[in-house]
């Protein structure tokens, strides 16, 4: 490795502006003659509007327009969509409401739009706003699962009898019927995984702008990925044809998925500018983002698992309800199905798994996939089982996991995924050392000693990363391919640009990217560029989510990378009279292996510019492109384990220490990689320990600010201590996995598990707050 | 936000004054209770009268047995206080776990107390060291200033000028903080008086704004020990029940934490 | 409206404003000093932290007018021309960022720590002093690791002053 290649931990380039406060968010961006949108929304979560007046807001002082649902449907906007087709149990398609950006009709969430004021500061257009008169006619909400599929609950949709929106299931039933019946033992579990808000600390933000000479749109949104935000908006919404619309994502202040769908604030804006022809921006507040960004996870769930009189795994029997809110958010279909129940084998040989999802309407904020989607869920039931059959056969955790683990890949699971590759002996044992997990009763024996109930938890995750091979999510209803495109362009003087498709809201791509040329050619990284978000610049690609930036967005410049390294071979050899077989890059120089012949990157590059002497035929110019489709998923996995102290007094949970040990493939900048796994730590301890959304019976949000939602701050948490044990993914020349994800979803099962372990009893649901263990403990 | 006059007052009659012209005039101190509310619109000030920059309002003197803070005087300074520090060190612990330290720069004592939030925890120490509240009008105690939820003895245009502290035998404070908020889920501050008396306040815990806890009065009076409260129960009836806390949990914690404030008291 | 006088970053500025208009929103709307965020609405996250007269104060937090006659310090105004303040550098150095959105308010209030505490900072008290700053990207885990790191070499550089 070069001090700037693969496995160095370089210090980031994008760091310095943001630093300095020089970064460039959407919010920052200014347009001459700007208005500014300020969104009416519903204040009940079921009702219909029965009339909106804007007479009064009109006379106010700055106000430019007052649109209204009705006017969008008028002007056949789309409806928003849902791309991911589930198809029941019963062979029939999921049941999708309509979701108009802003509801003519009727309002099914607190929070969702019926209006939307344009006015000249946004300070008018938000006093403006409370002069519009609303008439609501409420009707009753149902604001959770259990509400929503009783018998005669209030119905959202005409289109989802029972506010179903799809029955659907995946695995052998008969097989895991046959499983039971020759159980010695049997697990059972109901569990809840609570609903999270994201909270991206950038609320989300659009500004758009309708050029009439050119008939042309710019848009500036807070996306993770601008590309299928242009497409959706065009080919779906019909606001602007794709080749008139630029969609443009600068610093993206954080996503961890809320910013990848194309919300209504952004399709209204752009709709809006044309409409006042004027730029209009929209900056959302973060009341706004509690209401309105979509939200993720919540299942309930009952699980089954059957053990052998060897303590070995004989089956898995899931049922889970999934709460999708209000509406089907773009990609929300899939989280609770094929993310979800395809990763219900965990680390684990499980020879039949029978899982049943439910998906349920409810008047609330729409969920979908929020950092791990879906798998963060799968990952938390399965361990939570795991540890509770631990207990309940009186067998040490780790020894139970150990018997059951897969140790030959690749692996077919019972639920789609074939696992390629991985080492779960290797990282529980790394984190049993880290953690001196023999030490432990000893030192449990010493907290109680000091009037503390100490606790160990362990979680053994995987996760599918790489999302995904186009063709696989095809067949399975995805409405789109999930390969990556990049472009690499060498300019005349050697420097080099890589347009990739992949969006950086915080990944650090502008340095890994970069890496990965300068590993490959010896150039230094400041030769280098990374252009991303603009979808002028980018022709295409497919965004930054599901941990897949590096193994499917950087393999495609590896690939774009070997075309432009075949022809400035082509072109080194023709300049310097040898063998092309015979080149080999080093240093950012072209040599010929055994001689001291050698010409420099940028006399390759001006060579092929200035075309005064190319090799015979040879087009002239040095770019190149390709378009990179996964051909499986990748399979990052890893062991937490979690030591904590709880006090039983007020039942506050303190953190001892908190080791992972991940297997994520080849690690291209490590302190990036660390810095992922915390951050993604951080949010699955948050989900454990502290966070939960709270809707009353009413379907009001009461957990709609920082007040109430208890964010994890920095003493909320400990240092951690990682580790790595590696096997490269056989999938991609790079060897990597993805790093994103794996933090939020192994962390929260070791929080519960290690919290349970010291209280010693398993009443506990997340967020387990000081109140929640305070009476698990005393009842 | 909406539109509002802002005025910086110079003197304590200045503020007085300024506030009797305005139609719906408000003061604003260190803001940082105020201006979120304004942020949200929930309140709308045609006029706010700024006191932070009123020199006589501003500082902290101790003499013989009484702390006298002034009104707009910030957490910080408190928390700092050597003087505090001296005479009653709970009191500067206290003023040390108020938010944050950016909250803790700017937000007053005479805010915290004009305000009285059912979690602040200023209300704890002046119900259990007995304080008094002086205003540009009168003198009032502290058991006659807090009226319940948000509401206090103040009459309008009333300014807190300061609050002055009787200096205990003993005192301590244990605050639990509300996770989401860091305000006080439930804060215990305990105090022995000179002359023997105990007085112990909880913030936090009560549907009615800080109390006096009586059975930890009485345990303490007969024993000044954590280990005093052991068999003390406090009845979860009229205690607050939120997302964050039930009301049986923040009656027990009225007691543990009444527990570790006296320990920290010593 | 009112005209606000008062200096950013060194540099005497006049603006006329409403008087409805928060610090931060003068900073960011008339004088263009976007490096200051907002995070929230209800005064917690501490995206929008600014020194006013050397103390790190929530910008969002206080009206334009109450900062008349102040001096304001930005995350604009931390570096010397090129040269990074030493808490800029250890941010950089120990990857104490990863979408920047709430670095500017946790460098300005970090700075703050370290003058408060000097070098007798620990891990501990570095956590519990960031209370009031919320960052969705990093776990702390290298915030904090910079905030310590930033008050070695603060000590040094005072030493060498
Ligand atoms: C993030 C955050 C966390 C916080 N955490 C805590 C906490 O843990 N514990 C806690 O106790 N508090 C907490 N607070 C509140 C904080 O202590 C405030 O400073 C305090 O409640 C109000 O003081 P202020 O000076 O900011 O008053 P302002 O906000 O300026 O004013 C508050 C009210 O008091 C009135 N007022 C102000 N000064 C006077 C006066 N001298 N005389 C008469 N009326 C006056 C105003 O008109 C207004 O109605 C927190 C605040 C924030 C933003
Ligand atoms: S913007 Fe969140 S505290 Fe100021
Ligand atoms: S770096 Fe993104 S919020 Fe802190």
């Amino acid at each position: 490795m070069g001090v700037e290649g693969i496995g160095a931990r370089v210090v980031r380039k994008e760091d310095r502006r943001f630093i300095t406060g020089q970064g460039r968010y959407v919010d920052d961006v200014k347009m001459v003659g700007m208005s500014y949108a300020h969104f009416i929304r519903s204040p009940h979560a079921h009702a219909k509007v029965k009339g909106i007046d804007s007479a009064e807001a009109m006379k106010m002082p700055g106000v430019i327009a007052v649109l209204t649902g009705q006017q969008i449907v008028d002007d056949k906007v789309g409806n928003l969509i849902c791309g991911w087709a589930i198809t029941s149990k019963d062979g029939s398609p999921m049941k999708m409401g309509a979701w108009p950006a802003m509801a003519p009709e009727t309002v099914r969430f607190v929070g969702q739009a019926v209006a939307v004021v344009i006015a000249e500061t946004k300070n008018q257009a938000r006093d403006a706003a409370e002069a519009v008169v609303v008439n609501y006619e409420e009707l009753p909400a149902v604001p959770d699962i259990k509400a929503a599929i009783k018998p005669g609950a209030a119905q959202l949709h005409p289109e989802a009898p029972g506010n179903i929106v799809y029955d659907w299931h995946l695995g052998d039933e008969a097989a895991v019927k046959d499983a039971f019946s020759k159980a010695a033992n049997v697990v059972t579990l109901d569990l809840t995984n609570n609903r999270l808000v994201p909270n991206a600390m950038e609320p989300r933000a659009a500004i758009a702008h309708y050029d009439q000479a050119e008939e042309h749109y710019t848009l500036y949104t807070t996306s993770q990925n601008p590309h299928v935000a242009r497409l959706v908006l065009s080919a779906f919404y019909n606001i602007a044809p794709e080749h008139k619309l630029r969609v443009i994502a600068p610093d993206v202040g954080g996503g961890f998925g809320s910013k990848i769908y194309i919300y209504p604030e952004e399709m209204v804006a752009l709709w809006a500018s044309k409409k006042v022809g004027r730029p209009v921006k929209w900056t959302g507040d973060r009341s706004e983002a509690f209401l309105t960004d979509a939200h993720g996870r919540d299942h309930v769930s009952k699980a089954e698992l059957a053990f052998d009189k060897d303590n070995k795994i004989l089956g898995l029997r899931v049922k889970t309800h999934a709460n999708f809110g209000a509406y089907m958010s773009l990609f929300s279909s899939a989280v609770p199905t094929y993310l979800y129940a395809t990763l219900l084998s965990g680390q684990y040989v499980i020879p039949a798994i029978y899982a049943e999802v439910i998906g349920v309407y409810t008047n609330t904020t729409p969920v979908d996939a929020y950092r791990g989607a879906g798998r963060p869920e799968a990952s938390y039931l399965i361990e939570r089982m795991m540890e509770t059959a631990a207990r309940q056969l009186k067998v040490d955790p780790t020894e139970l996991r150990k018997k059951n683990f897969i140790t030959q890949f690749p692996y077919q699971t019972p639920v789609i995924m074939a696992y390629d590759i991985g080492d779960f002996h290797a990282s529980i044992d790394a984190a049993m050392k880290a953690i001196d997990y023999a030490g432990f009763p000893a030192r449990k024996a010493k907290a109680k000693a000091d009037g503390k109930l100490r606790g160990i938890g362990i979680s053994c995750y995987i996760e599918a990363c790489g999302i995904a091979p186009s063709k696989a999510v095809g067949s399975l209803g995805a409405g789109v391919g999930l390969w990556e495109s990049a472009e690499i362009r060498v300019n005349p003087v050697g420097t080099i640009e890589v347009l990739t498709g992949s969006h950086s809201h915080g990944q650090g791509h502008e340095t890994t990217f970069c890496q990965i040329i300068a590993e490959r050619l010896g150039v230094p990284i400041s030769q280098v560029s990374i252009v991303h978000g603009d979808t002028d610049k980018v022709q295409f690609g497919m965004g930054t989510y599901g941990s897949r930036s590096l193994a499917v967005g950087g393999t495609a410049i590896v690939k774009a990378m070997e075309k432009v390294e075949a022809k400035a071979k082509k072109i080194a050899a023709h300049a310097l009279e040898a063998s092309e077989s015979d080149i080999v890059i080093e240093n950012g120089e072209f040599k010929v292996t055994g001689t001291d012949k050698s010409i420099a990157l940028p006399m390759v590059a001006l060579a092929a510019y200035t075309a005064h002497n190319l090799p015979e035929g040879m087009e002239p110019g040095l770019k190149e492109t390709a378009f990179y489709d996964p051909t499986n998923f990748t399979f990052p996995a890893g062991a937490y384990i979690c030591e904590l102290e709880v006090d039983p007094g007020t039942g506050k949970t303190s953190f001892v220490n908190f080791v992972a040990a991940d297997d994520f493939g080849r690690l291209i900048n490590p302190m990036i990689v660390e810095g992922q796994v915390h951050g993604g730590l951080a949010q699955g301890i948050g989900q454990a320990l502290l966070e939960g959304v709270v809707y009353d019976g009413t379907g009001q949000l009461v957990t709609a600010s920082f007040m109430d939602y208890s964010m994890p701050r920095a003493d909320d948490l400990p240092s951690f201590q990682l580790s790595h044990t590696t096997t490269l993914c056989p999938g991609n020349p790079l060897g990597v996995k993805g790093c994103g994800e794996a933090g939020a979803i192994g962390a929260s099962a070791a929080v519960i598990n290690a919290i349970t372990d010291a209280i010693g009893n398993n009443k506990l649901e997340m967020p387990a707050t000081p109140d929640r263990v305070w009476h698990a403990i005393h009842g | 936000m909406y539109e509002t006059n802002y005025h910086r007052a110079s003197s304590v009659a200045d503020a007085a004054a300024t506030f009797a012209k305005g139609a719906e005039s408000k003061f604003l101190a260190g803001g940082q209770t105020l201006l979120p509310v304004m942020k949200q619109r929930l309140a709308a000030p045609t006029d706010v009268i700024d006191l932070s920059k009123v020199q006589e309002m501003i500082g902290i003197e101790v003499s013989g047995d009484t702390v006298t803070i002034k009104g707009a005087t910030p957490h910080y300074d408190v928390a700092q206080s050597d003087a505090v520090q001296k005479a009653i060190p709970a009191l500067a612990n206290l003023a040390s776990m108020i938010g944050d330290p950016a909250v803790r720069y700017r937000g007053t004592i005479g805010g915290s107390l004009a305000n009285n939030d059912p979690a602040a925890d200023y209300p704890a120490a002046l119900l259990a060291l007995g304080a008094t509240v002086k205003t540009n009008k009168r003198s009032i105690t502290a058991e006659d200033f807090f009226k319940g939820l948000f509401t206090t003895a103040l009459e309008d245009g009333e300014i807190i000028t300061a609050v002055s502290f009787p200096v205990p035998a003993k005192a301590g404070y244990a605050k639990f903080p509300n996770p989401a908020s860091r305000f006080a889920l439930t804060g215990v501050f305990v105090a022995r008086t000179k002359a023997g008396d105990v007085r112990v306040a909880a913030t936090g815990a009560s549907q009615s704004g800080v109390m006096r806890v009586a059975p930890i009065e009485q345990a303490l009076k007969a024993n000044w020990a954590a280990s005093a409260l052991d068999s003390v129960t406090i009845p979860a009836s009229g205690l607050l029940a939120d997302i964050h806390g039930s009301a049986d949990y923040r009656a027990n914690l009225v007691k543990v934490m009444g527990q570790r404030a006296v320990t920290a008291a010593g | 409206m009112s005209t606000v006088k008062l200096t950013v970053n060194g540099k005497a500025v006049s603006v006329d404003v409403e008087d409805r208009t928060l610090l931060v929103h003068l900073l960011r709307e008339n004088l263009n000093l976007t490096g200051t965020h907002v995070g929230c609405d209800t005064s917690q996250c501490g995206a929008c932290v600014v020194h006013v007269d050397g103390r790190a104060v929530k910008s969002c937090t206080m009206l334009a007018g109450q900062a008349a006659g102040c001096n304001v310090t930005t995350i604009e105004g931390l570096a010397k021309g090129d040269e990074l303040h030493p808490m800029q550098a250890a941010f950089r150095d120990n990857h104490g960022l990863q979408c920047g959105y709430c670095t500017p308010g946790m460098i300005m209030s970090a700075v703050d720590i370290v003058h408060r505490h000097g070098g007798k900072l620990d891990e501990e008290t570095v956590r519990h002093e960031l209370e009031g700053n919320i960052c969705r990207c990093t776990g702390y885990h290298n915030i904090v690791k910079a905030v310590l790191d930033a008050a070695g070499r603060m000590k040094v550089a005072q030493a060498a002053e």
